[in-house]
């Protein structure tokens, strides 16, 4: 039984709704717009809304100073990685705690999560030390191998989750036709929970992308992804409001991208087993 | 159901993660009081190499007796608790708006959990440069505008404008979540409690809110997970000066501008220390929602 | 430790064939400054002469510290070149992490690069790295206001003559702060500010037992009147004014002083990107009336070379491009002398296109009376003017500038700051084992 909505009713949560979007989206509209300025017309008072002469000249000043492509290609190959190897690890480990579950499996989540909470920069002569020693520095595989440990503990707590909300009825039913663990997984199990690792992914690809102490402090110029990128354009000297904007419209816009056409996959799945 | 097979067999698939992380944890956290006890300033030529001098406890005592370490852990617990409630209760609102029927919901969901994907140093470069900057920032326009003296932010409101930079970025990851948790809310319960003639704010308060409970333990408890490490937005914007030196920033100064590794390891271990004490009593508080 | 063996085998095989098969690239971490990215751009021309590739990483100034730093420390490895600064120089070259720069070229001539530099950037006679560019502080003035106001820019000013000065032009009615000065947190920000202006007042950091000075009255003094003055006419918010915003503050002409890098000369009378290019006037920095030390400061940033590179003769031919007579020609003629890469080289204050350049004269004299062996009025144990070249420093007064920066905006007072400063310098200082 839907509940009848009013007109009028409509019209004001239209009218508040899109609102409240355009305010929290404001930030992002502002720079987008200012990184098709010139750097005067970006500090223009009173500010320029729409109506100024567009110029893509920010852009190619960015881009004539860093290659961004090699930026970007780093950013997807060091996040997809990370993401994917994390996966590979945490679907198994969820499995096991939501469906052969132990007195500590609580615990053993809790403590994935507390592994968290070791400070970064606390850490940064430890792990700089490690990465010098086995030669690390500076390469996509070492920046994937810790992004990848960082996140493990989310995307074990949100498979986890989404296990947990299947049958277990269904999976006896499949062992009583003779499935094996192997083709339970494969057959059963992971269909049934792939809009759950589908958000898992996509949650985990955005932590990865996002990142900016470790992909910061780990690479030189080999590995840099888009965190770095942008590290070149804070307050160079004098005018540079365009110019940052342009960078960071560069360095935001493809996980912007992928976030807006996976809103919906996004919006369902991300529950952290919330739900109940 | 579970037989002796597969419960050595799910031993063997959760070995992987457990083991991986168990070392992620365990090799840093070594080093990490290993260098507490130590005199380790490499800028003095300190090295492993040429061996570190045990110091006992100095470190720890002078890391406690800094006249910053307090005030950091106050700008720590402001921020992170600062943070959450903006996000819950915000995200709460936002959250029974987008669930109302309205035109454009598609359009306006992508809107709000936009800020979720910038990363947390652009986020922090814009905020800084093109809004609350007092000269050419766009609050300060729009403070000219109606008149007003256009207000310093970071300096002036500056653990303020932390917050509001961090909870933007943080309540589209709220408001999703609770946004899913609303969904799963039983609409005929709601109709039902409206016919017996419960007002808006009981309805909400008597159905919505203990629905919503388990979803906003899980907010709280991730966020406070990522928001006690936050450092990008600190380091970009104030630099850990009026009063925004949180404890990791603290630790950032002791191990990057003083190249004091032994006091920053002393550091990150009261860090740990901070962090399990809001781990565990967030799980006092709330940690029960967590094991319906 | 199998594991280990087999990793470091091949990570060295593909490191061995990585290197055989591109005859050689060298990677240089540089700051985002403008001379330096305009060295970027001429990139191309070094690797046609040379045929050595070269990988930029280009970082804001903090990041780059933080960074080049830990890389240093660990024996990361991961750069050939380091463009570090006066500070880091001496220190890391007492350390042996650089290489010394010695055996260049003859047409290189080493000693044609100004001696105050070349001090500042050696430890025991050895050089460790090349100057870029170098800077000391002076005064940037709005000649049109100054009329204006009726008054005359001596030379040589004093800290009360630019309190005179900055009442007069103050204007707030038409958006003109008298003075504009640095007030952000940061021991290269603020904090190198207010050392050179404690310094023209008669203070010191440390007396000759290392022993914090802060409790001492011509600190006092000089935080007094540098908040006075930014109190009563400078801009609004200037806690958080840094280089940066200051240099966008007066090409946008709402400032009548300027006292900062003699570098930004080039910035403000750039009518490109300055609305007040053709009307500003330059002073030697200011000193407190009957002290003798100024309060003009001096810096580099350098290009070193870190020990343990194996491109050490690629990095040092780099080195000696893009620091030579024949690269300031090469800016000169494609971009004009005003330019050029400022305060390195000796010679270049001898040509005579570069002599017509409205700053030149000033910069070279306000390079030429810093004196960083004898910073204050009363002796130091210490080198350096706006900084302690001592590692602790750059911990300790980032600290000292941030207690300093919430005086600025109000939230204490002067003699809390002193007090607290005071407090965390002895405390580490003690930690340091002075």
């Amino acid at each position: 039984m839907a509940r009848a909505v009013t007109t009028r009713r409509k019209v004001i949560t239209t009218a508040a709704a899109w609102a409240i979007g355009l305010l929290i989206f404001f930030p992002i509209y502002w720079t987008i717009l200012t990184s098709f300025k010139t750097e005067a017309q970006a500090i223009n008072d009173p500010p320029l809304f729409f109506f100024f002469d567009w110029t893509l000249e920010n852009y190619a000043v960015v881009q004539e100073r860093s290659d961004y492509m090699r930026f970007l290609w780093n950013s997807v190959i060091i996040a997809g990685g990370s993401t994917v190897l994390g996966i590979l690890i945490a679907i198994p480990a969820a499995w096991s705690m939501a469906f052969v579950p132990s007195r500590r499996t609580k615990d053993i989540l809790l403590w994935m999560l507390s592994t968290k909470m070791l400070p970064a920069v606390g850490v940064l002569y430890p792990i700089s030390l490690i990465f010098v020693e086995f030669n690390l520095l500076d390469t996509r595989g070492g920046l994937i191998a810790v992004l990848m440990l960082i996140n493990l503990p989310i995307i074990v707590w949100m498979l986890y989750t989404y296990f947990k909300e299947i049958p277990v009825d269904i999976l006896e039913a499949a062992r009583m036709d003779g499935a094996g663990l192997r083709e339970e997984i494969l057959y059963v199990l992971t269909p049934m929970a792939i809009p759950g690792i589908a958000s898992t992914i996509l949650l985990n690809f955005i932590l990865a992308w996002n990142e900016a102490f470790w992909t910061l402090n780990l690479t030189a110029a080999q590995a840099a992804p888009l965190t770095a990128f942008i590290a070149s354009y804070s307050s160079p000297e004098g005018l540079f409001f365009a110019k940052l904007s342009a960078a960071s419209t560069m360095a935001i816009a493809p996980i912007l991208i992928l976030g807006w056409f996976s809103q919906k996959q996004l919006v369902r799945g991300l529950t952290f087993g919330a739900v109940k | 159901m579970a037989t002796r097979h597969s419960r050595s067999a799910a031993r063997l698939m959760l070995a992987p993660a457990v083991i991986l992380l168990l070392g992620w944890m365990l090799v840093p956290l070594t080093m990490t009081l290993y260098f507490s006890f130590k005199r380790y300033l490499p800028m003095r030529g300190d090295s492993l190499e040429r061996g570190l001098d045990w110091v006992g406890f100095e470190n720890y005592a002078r890391f406690l007796s800094s006249s910053s370490f307090w005030p950091s852990v106050q700008a720590t617990l402001v921020i992170v608790g600062g943070v959450l409630v903006i996000t819950v209760v915000l995200g709460v609102l936002l959250a029974m708006l987008l669930d109302q029927p309205f035109w454009g919901q598609g359009i306006v969901r992508i809107l709000v959990i936009a800020p979720f994907f910038v990363m947390p140093t652009v986020s922090a470069l814009v905020w800084k440069n093109m809004l609350m900057d007092p000269i050419n920032g766009i609050l300060a326009h729009l403070w000219r505008f109606f008149g007003a003296e256009p207000v310093s932010w970071l300096s002036d409101a500056s653990v303020q404008s932390i917050i509001l930079i961090v909870s933007w970025q943080w309540l589209p990851f709220a408001t999703l979540i609770l946004l899913t948790a609303i969904q799963s809310l039983d609409s005929e319960q709601l109709e039902a409690a409206e016919m017996d003639g419960a007002n808006p704010l009981a309805r909400f308060g008597f159905i919505v809110l203990p629905h919503l409970s388990r979803a906003i333990t899980i907010v709280i408890l991730i966020q406070t997970i990522f928001l006690l490490s936050i450092f990008a937005e600190i380091f970009v914007t104030t630099g850990g000066s009026f009063g925004t030196r949180t404890l990791t920033y603290l630790i950032f100064q002791r191990v990057i501008d003083s190249q004091n590794i032994g006091l920053g390891s002393a550091g990150g271990v009261y860090a740990i220390i901070l962090a399990n004490i809001v781990a565990i009593f967030l799980m006092r508080i709330v940690g029960k929602n967590l094991d319906r | 430790m199998t594991l280990r063996n087999a990793l470091c085998a091949a990570t060295a095989l593909t490191l061995v064939s990585a290197a055989a098969a591109q005859a050689q690239t060298i990677t240089i971490a540089t700051v985002n400054n403008g001379d330096m990215i305009r060295m970027q751009g001429y990139t191309d021309v070094f690797t046609e002469q040379t045929g050595i590739e070269v990988e930029w990483v280009t970082l804001e100034e903090n990041v780059l510290r933080q960074r080049v730093t830990t890389d240093i420390t660990t024996e990361g490895g991961q750069f050939d070149i380091m463009t570090i600064g006066m500070y880091e120089t001496p220190i890391w070259g007492a350390n042996d992490w650089l290489v010394p720069l010695d055996g260049l070229s003859a047409e290189y001539d080493v000693n044609d690069i100004l001696p105050a530099m070349r001090n500042g950037l050696s430890h025991d006679g050895t050089l460790y790295a090349a100057p870029f560019y170098g800077e000391s502080s002076m005064v940037m003035y709005r000649t049109d206001l100054m009329e204006q106001a009726g008054l005359d820019m001596p030379d040589a000013p004093t800290w009360q003559f630019i309190r005179e000065a900055a009442a007069a032009m103050d204007d707030p009615d038409n958006d003109i702060n008298g003075i504009c000065l640095r007030g952000k947190a940061g021991w290269g920000e603020g904090g190198a500010f207010i050392t050179v202006t404690a310094n023209s007042f008669g203070a010191r950091w440390f007396d000759e037992d290392w022993n914090a000075q802060f409790d001492q009255p011509a600190w006092k003094e000089a935080l007094e009147f540098y908040v006075g003055l930014m109190n009563d006419y400078g801009p609004e918010g200037y806690a958080t004014n840094g280089f940066n915003e200051n240099l966008s503050l007066f090409q946008q002409g709402k400032c009548g002083m300027w006292i900062d890098a003699t570098v930004a000369a080039s910035f403000v009378t750039n009518p490109n990107d300055s609305t007040v290019a053709d009307s500003v006037g330059f002073a030697l920095a200011p000193n407190s009336e009957g002290v003798e030390k100024r309060s003009n400061w001096l810096w580099a940033w350098a290009l070193a070379i870190p020990a343990g590179t194996q491109q050490e003769d690629a990095a040092k031919q780099f080195i000696e491009w893009a620091t030579s007579k024949a690269y300031i020609e090469l800016v000169a003629e494609n971009e004009g002398w005003a330019n050029v890469p400022p305060g390195a080289r000796t010679s270049l204050y001898e040509t005579p296109e570069y002599q017509a350049v409205p700053f030149a004269q000033k910069t070279l004299d306000s390079i030429n009376a810093a004196d960083p062996t004898n910073p204050t009025v009363d002796p130091v144990p210490y080198v350096g003017i706006q900084f302690v070249a001592i590692p602790e420093f750059a911990g300790i007064a980032t600290e000292v500038s941030q207690e300093f920066s919430a005086v600025y905006a109000g939230q204490q007072s002067i003699d809390e700051a002193l007090e607290k400063a005071q407090a965390l310098t002895t405390d580490a200082m003690e930690a340091a084992g002075y």
